[in-house]
């Protein structure tokens, strides 16, 4: 990378950002065996409370922690209110375009979006055409990717619109920093988060199918084998409301009930983390052990809401994600806010000659890949490597994307060797229902590995405090 | 009062396994003092049952044993009730049961719960067969029992006395009650004494061992200062209520917990438990020495599995 990419507490002439100064001295102030054994304390308190996740493929059926790092990245006031603005308007643009391409599909008609993208995309739900949804809402709950580049160079690089996880790290590590360092928490006005489950609870209460006084919400997880079961089980506890596997729900009369002690109990909205395929053996896939039998047909019977809904993951695809600037433009008749990061697709012919001859500086991604598998990330690949993609993407030009690599930005961290800059991505959650709502900051993940840009958990990376500035 | 029956039943669950770590831990420990006592196994016409097969048959698992051992050796029951995953009684399966358990209802219970649960489990993983020769049986069978203490004091000390307490504390009960009856009825298996034996040395350590292995023997002494004999030991772990593992003090707790959690379509399961209350309640030692002890504890114990399989089809796993 030609220039070294923006650190978000040091400026390019060495001096400290105005918004990390307070922080900086403490750094500078407090002795480094305090701060070692803050670091030791916060770790053998997430393993004590159990804040793990599984590991997929790992055969031991490992549960562990994600790093935990005690450098917080913050965001001043002003840089937040156009993080916010850009968010509020990309999920509700994106919310529109679901609504319309389950209904008129006036997008379409008008072009704006190739019909094959998404009409012949394996996460278009045929099933949910003509279907109403409570609101028009499909993605209640929608966990934005977003990087920086530069001096307020926001870029989104992925929308999360199934069942985006990661919340739970954003509560628990501020509760976690402010357990073991209460008196950074003095030296400036930080935003809270915490009332994240309130306003979730609210807006699911608010998407109820009957519009009762009270209506039962239950979040349906795949069961504590899922490698994000922590966070189900720690947002229903926080929500006060039933956690539920698939065994725990049963379908009468397109009405969805809750075994209990006390007999079935109706439930009217599902936060669900199970994906949509496994949702329903009658609907999707049979061989689905998670599921509940019936739940799409009390669905479509408008008896029961789910959140997110389903066929949400159509509008996150990388395949649609280039799109998402003119999307915003045709619902919303208004400029992007945030930026896109500029996107070959391989199904172009073009695009795909500059692919092919650009990719020692690309990255490039499967279009239904995530997590940070299945990506090439051009400078630090082999020529094998290389040649490996090429061929892929000659075999199937449909199923990838390729972008530059941005410089992310970087947020000091500590390491091995002590602190030392590392990239950082950020996941703000937007939540829709009765209205937009969100809390003041996301879930900041770090590349713990130097000069390495993935964050994802499964390779490595770690999470960080995220603080929005008074 | 309501709760997800799934949610009910691993709490239930979480609650049988523990007790059932802590009693097979008696099991054992009773197993090893006895195992140490002389006696004479050249004596002719006589039924001994050699020590070690004693936890295998209170346990019901003789068989599953000899399938995978040809012969009975201590090292090998050790390892069997301690370590066998395949032995769904063994230490180690009882408490990653109820670590798995409390896991998928960490909501259900209070944090400093999960946390004993999950340091339970995390301290068995680090002992070995190695380990506990090492250390020695008894030290580690007071180390589950500890265990057990301490998640009992947790549970009872933080937790919300709503329908998820009621259920863990129905299993908890459940299980001690069959678990005693069992332990009780070793003294059958094991020493079905030579004439000259009753009243004799042997009869006393082996009672006290027994008495012992479910803190019995201090209680013992208390009320009745004298010698050990078999109808007062029956009497004290079957019909005094004061004696907090006997089967009477078990089944009080059981069929008070059924009241708070029973309405009237729960009819059968009260009549049941109040029933099996009753006979422990108005039941007179003379008629269980009368019909045998061995036969009654049986009895008891056909019971206990018949109202556990009601609680189990009324509100754990309902139709």
């Amino acid at each position: 990378m030609p220039n070294p990419p923006y650190d978000e507490m040091q400026a390019p002439d060495g001096s400290v950002r105005p918004h990390y100064r307070p922080l900086a001295d403490w750094l500078a102030r407090t002795p480094p065996d305090r701060i070692a054994q803050k670091r030791e304390e916060a770790e053998r308190a997430f393993h004590r409370v159990g804040i793990t996740f599984a590991v997929y493929g790992d055969s031991g059926g490992a549960e562990r922690l994600i790093p935990f790092d005690l450098i917080p990245r913050i965001i001043p006031a002003a840089e937040w209110d156009v993080l916010e603005r850009g968010l509020r308007q990309r999920v509700a643009a994106l919310n529109a375009f679901l609504d319309d391409i389950y209904h008129g599909q006036r997008i379409l008609d008008a072009g704006l979006v190739p019909r094959e993208r998404v009409l012949g995309n394996a996460q278009f739900r045929r099933e949910m055409t003509g279907m109403r949804v409570p609101g028009g809402i499909y993605a209640h709950v929608a966990g934005v990717d977003v990087v920086r580049a530069g001096e307020g160079e926001f870029y989104v690089l992925e929308d999360n619109l199934r069942v985006p996880s990661g919340v739970s790290y954003m509560l628990e590590n501020r509760k976690m920093m402010m357990r073991l360092l209460p008196e950074v928490f003095a030296l400036q006005s930080i935003r809270p988060v915490q009332h994240y489950p309130d306003l979730l609870l609210e807006n699911l209460r608010a998407v109820s199918p009957d519009g009762g006084d009270a209506p039962t919400v239950a979040v349906l997880t795949p069961g504590p084998y899922n490698s994000a079961y922590f966070e189900h089980s720690f947002l229903a506890q926080q929500m006060g409301v039933e956690l539920c596997e698939g065994q725990d729900l049963v379908v009468r009369d397109d009405t969805v009930y809750m075994r209990t002690t006390r007999g079935p109990q109706r439930v009217h909205v599902i936060y669900r983390r199970v994906d949509d395929d496994f949702l329903d053996p009658r609907a999707f896939r049979a061989d689905s052990m998670l599921g509940v039998p019936g739940l799409f047909a009390a669905y479509r019977a408008g008896r029961v809401t789910l959140a997110n809904a389903i066929g949400t993951g159509v509008a996150d695809d990388k395949s649609i994600y280039p799109y998402v600037p003119q999307i915003i433009r045709f619902y919303l008749d208004e400029e992007p806010v945030l930026r896109n990061v500029p996107t070959w697709m391989t199904w172009r012919d073009d695009d795909r000659a500059h692919v092919l001859a650009h990719l020692h500086e690309l990255v490039v991604k499967e279009v239904h890949g995530a997590g940070g598998y299945g990506m090439l990330i051009g400078p630090a690949s082999t020529a094998s490597e290389r040649e490996d993609f090429a061929a892929r993407i000659r075999a199937h030009p449909d199923g990838y994307i390729a972008q530059p690599t941005l410089a992310l930005s970087t947020c000091p961290t500590f390491v091995a060797a002590g602190v030392a800059p590392r990239h950082i991505d950020l996941r703000p959650y937007v939540l829709s229902g009765g209205t937009v709502k969100l809390v003041p900051g996301g879930l900041t993940r770090v590349a713990l590995r130097e000069g390495s840009l993935v964050v994802n958990s499964s390779q490595g990376g770690g999470t960080k405090d995220t603080w929005v500035l008074e | 009062m309501t709760m997800l029956s799934r949610v009910a039943n691993e709490l239930y669950w979480i609650g049988r396994h523990f007790e059932r770590a802590e009693n097979t831990a008696r099991l054992l420990d009773v197993t090893y003092r006895t195992s140490l006592l002389p006696y004479h196994l050249e004596e002719p016409g006589l039924a001994w049952a050699a020590p070690w097969a004693v936890p295998l048959i209170a346990t019901g698992l003789a068989t599953t044993y000899y399938q995978r051992h040809a012969a009975l050796a201590a090292g090998q029951v050790l390892r069997f009730m301690i370590f066998d995953t395949a032995n769904p009684s063994s230490i180690h399966s009882c408490l990653r049961a109820a670590r798995e358990s409390a896991r998928s209802v960490r909501g259900s219970i209070t944090s400093e719960m999960y946390e004993e649960i999950n340091a339970s489990w995390l301290e068995m993983r680090r002992y070995d067969h190695d380990h506990v020769e090492r250390v020695g049986v008894q030290e580690f069978c007071d180390w589950v029992k500890m265990r057990s203490h301490l998640f009992r004091g947790v549970t009872f000390g933080t937790m919300l006395r709503g329908e998820a307490y009621h259920f863990l504390r129905l299993g908890t009960h459940l299980e001690r009650a069959d678990n005693t009856a069992r332990i009780l009825d070793t003294k059958y298996h094991l020493l079905l004494p030579s004439v000259h034996d009753v009243g004799g040395a042997v009869d006393y350590y082996q009672w006290q061992s027994l008495l012992t292995s479910v803190s019995g023997f201090e209680a013992y002494r208390k009320i009745y200062s004298d010698v050990i004999t078999p109808r007062r030991v029956a009497e004290l772990l079957i019909l005094r209520r004061d004696m907090p593992r006997s089967l009477h003090a078990c089944m009080s707790m059981i069929a008070e917990t059924l009241h708070i959690l029973c309405d009237d379509s729960h009819w059968e399961l009260e009549r049941l438990a109040g029933e099996l209350h009753a006979r422990l309640r108005f039941g007179r030692t003379e008629d269980i020495m009368r019909f045998g002890l061995h036969e009654y504890l049986v009895d008891f114990l056909g019971r206990i599995s018949g109202l556990a399989d009601e609680i189990t089809r009324r509100f754990l796993a309902p139709a």
